[in-house]
């Protein structure tokens, strides 16, 4: 099962011939993800070749869905050109936008994330500013490295790439349904609630771990859908406890601005939710490891 | 990055909103001239990007321009809530008949734009959002569809603005929206908007907030920095293009990627409150791709704090394999031995994650008699505690 990405997933790149998407397209295939095609309209009618792998290059996403049946599309467009390219693929109507670019403007994210509203959400956006989602065994979209875990039972949702790395790898040995990185900035597609519904709909996950960290109230917000809405347990780990007030810590939505926005803030709704909350990662790792075990 | 408000104001009057004739000096001296322009008498206003100037004392009524020369003396210099004044505006006076509040932001929570107003303005929105919130008209605005006649008619409605001065603050609101899009504003407020005794609508304070992420369309927005106020540590870091923050502890920190980095320093808070209550000593996220040399000018800021006593170094190999970054803290130390920096300060290194059995041996092998390593997140964190405790 898993959530949002499968073995069945038909995956697009847009920006593939760019250095950065040939670095992670040659990675996704070699997890095993079924990539289609990529897109970039100077190139269209060419073939990348990734280790004897041909992968044709389309000028469109609309032609590519229209050659391919691709359903999912993977986003590495610089930032000036990524607002273009995320309209495109809604245009389009692909189920899934995974958009990884870094650095996007947040008016150009509100403008996507409102045209996209308009069109009835019909594609569903992960990020930006994201390292993607990985069904483990099955199909990589995005940079989360392959090898870090095995499939399991654990459903991963973060905000962080890093972190998620690091809780995969902590609990590698009982493995991951799905991982979710739905970024770090103030307008994000997917969030926490999202990625919480579709883990608790999905009967191959039986825990979520839900990595949150300081900025906005997304953390608040699914501690209250948590509570109404979620019976699988729920582990939590928030970053960010020391940060000033009024520095942004790397993320553009990282900031704490007076008393909103607070990793304190955060836990406490969480733990008020009934989430049990680690103070490290690895704590974090250790309370799903005693919930499971029963 | 916050604006002061001479620069909102210049931003406001570039794009139409309605604002007073002002000019910002540094020095009481200019402050006579600048009367003068100004006709006689002038506001002298304190610049700093912190609220309750006000109240502080650090806006003051010029009679002449003399009184004008003595009251910027007072306040150029003065300690307003940590902000030390170094430019004060000089502007128009105005005959306020009544006080309004306007912005413009980014509602994270509801992923759009959101208009807010208010006929009670002059005041701490805060606090009217606290007190009176039906006081506070939040409206939502479109992304793609902006603030149109009709928007701005609504706007104008819902916060119940008095039908003499409604034609005006609706042609205000739709200018002012015109500074949040073109200039990629976070926020963009006005408060006080006020209406003067002639019945027109001037903006009287403002504050905006730029999106750095918007700087690569925006080349005018670099002049704006506020590069006197930066801290030197975290102006070398920006001019190296590290993500860097300047904090008060002592342990230096370096990782890859933000969340882990966030995570870093509360880790090594825990530890610090073991070992006599040291505490981190800045942000650093040398992202992805961590090459020697990124590493290296990592390391030459970090240990270029005179705070610091140890660092801990704080990767998970994810794309990049451990053993590339092995190598690159190893290389890293010999550049910098080779620029002639005498590194005497400890270094701890947890790698885990791709390759990490390979990179822990480059640093077993490097046997460099400041680095230790230490395989586990915590107890690096407590390593590099008690080092910089014991320093």
């Amino acid at each position: 099962m898993a959530i949002f990405l499968n073995k069945e997933s038909k995956v697009i790149v847009q920006g593939m011939t760019g250095s950065t998407g040939m670095k992670h397209t040659k990675l996704m295939l070699a997890d095993g993800t079924n990539i289609v095609g990529g897109v970039n309209p100077r190139k269209a009618g060419t073939s990348v070749d990734f280790d004897g792998t041909s992968v044709p290059v389309f000028g469109t996403v609309a032609d590519a869905m229209k050659e391919t049946g691709a359903d999912v599309s993977v986003v590495f467009v610089p930032p000036a050109f990524a607002k273009a390219a995320v309209v495109e693929a809604i245009d389009a109507e692909i189920g899934l936008a995974v958009v990884i670019t870094e650095g996007i403007a947040v008016h150009d994210s509100a403008a996507f994330w409102a045209y996209a509203s308009s069109k009835g959400n019909k594609t569903r956006i992960i990020g930006p500013n994201c390292p993607g989602l990985i069904t483990p065994g099955q199909s990589n979209a995005g940079i989360i490295p392959g090898d870090i875990t095995k499939p399991g039972r654990i459903g991963l949702v973060s905000k962080s790439g890093t972190l998620t790395y690091q809780m995969m790898y902590e609990l590698r040995d009982i493995g991951f349904s799905s991982a979710v990185g739905i970024g770090g900035d103030p307008v994000i597609g997917t969030t926490h609630i999202d990625a919480l519904k579709a883990f608790e709909a999905d009967p191959e996950t039986d825990l979520i771990v839900m990595i949150g960290e300081i900025g906005g109230d997304a953390e608040e917000r699914a501690a209250d859908y948590i509570k109404a809405h979620v019976s699988k347990p729920v582990v939590g780990y928030v970053a960010g406890f020391t940060a000033p007030e009024g520095k942004t810590m790397g993320h553009a939505g990282a900031i704490v601005s007076g008393s909103s926005g607070t990793a304190a803030a955060k836990k406490e709704a969480l733990e008020a939710a009934g989430v049990k909350v680690g103070k490290t990662p690895t704590e974090t790792a250790q309370l799903a490891r005693e919930i499971l075990a029963g | 990055m916050d604006l002061f408000e001479y620069q909102a104001r210049d931003l406001f009057a570039k794009h139409g909103v309605p604002v007073l004739a002002g000019e910002v000096i540094d020095t009481p001296e200019a402050a006579r001239d600048v009367t003068e322009r100004l006709g006689g008498k002038a506001v002298v206003k304190a610049q700093v990007k912190v609220g309750g100037r006000g109240k502080a004392g650090g806006v003051k009524l010029a009679s002449d321009p003399a009184d004008a020369v003595a009251k910027a003396g007072q306040i150029l210099g003065m300690d307003i809530k940590g902000h030390t004044v170094h430019k004060v505006m000089l502007a128009q006076t105005a005959d306020i008949a009544e006080e309004y509040y306007v912005s413009f932001l980014l509602d994270r929570t509801n992923r759009t734009f959101l208009a807010m107003a208010s006929v009670q303005g002059g005041v701490e929105i805060e606090v009217v959002a606290e007190e009176n919130p039906e006081a506070l008209a939040r409206i939502p605005v479109d992304a793609n569809e902006g603030c149109t006649p009709e928007k701005a008619r609504e706007i104008v409605e819902a916060a119940k603005f008095p039908a003499d001065v409604a034609d005006q603050i609706a042609e205000a609101l739709q200018k002012l929206w015109t500074v949040f899009i073109k200039e990629d504003a976070l926020l963009v407020e006005v408060n006080p908007l006020v209406k003067s005794g002639e019945g027109k609508i001037i903006a009287l304070d403002g504050k905006v907030s730029l999106d750095e992420n918007a700087d690569f369309r925006q080349p005018e927005h670099e002049a704006l920095e506020d590069k006197a106020a930066a801290n030197p540590l975290e102006a070398a870091a920006k001019a190296k293009n590290l993500n860097y923050v300047k904090l008060d502890g002592q342990v230096g920190i370096i990782g890859n990627g933000a969340g882990l980095v966030m995570s870093t320093l509360d880790v090594v808070a825990y530890a610090g409150e073991k070992h006599g209550g040291v505490k981190p000593a800045n942000f650093l996220d040398i992202g992805g791709g961590a090459s020697a040399q990124v590493m290296a000018n990592g390391l030459e800021i970090i240990l270029g704090d005179p705070d610091v006593r140890s660092v801990f170094v704080n990767v998970f190999g994810g794309i990049t394999a451990c053993d590339e970054v092995a190598n690159g803290i190893v290389q890293a130390l010999e550049l910098l031995k080779s620029k002639g920096e005498n590194v005497t300060k400890p270094l701890v290194v947890r790698l885990d994650g791709n390759n990490a059995e390979l990179g822990r041996k480059i640093l077993s092998d490097a046997n460099h008699p400041l680095v230790q390593r230490v395989d586990t997140m915590d107890g690096a964190a407590d390593k590099a505690a008690e080092l910089a405790a014991a320093k």
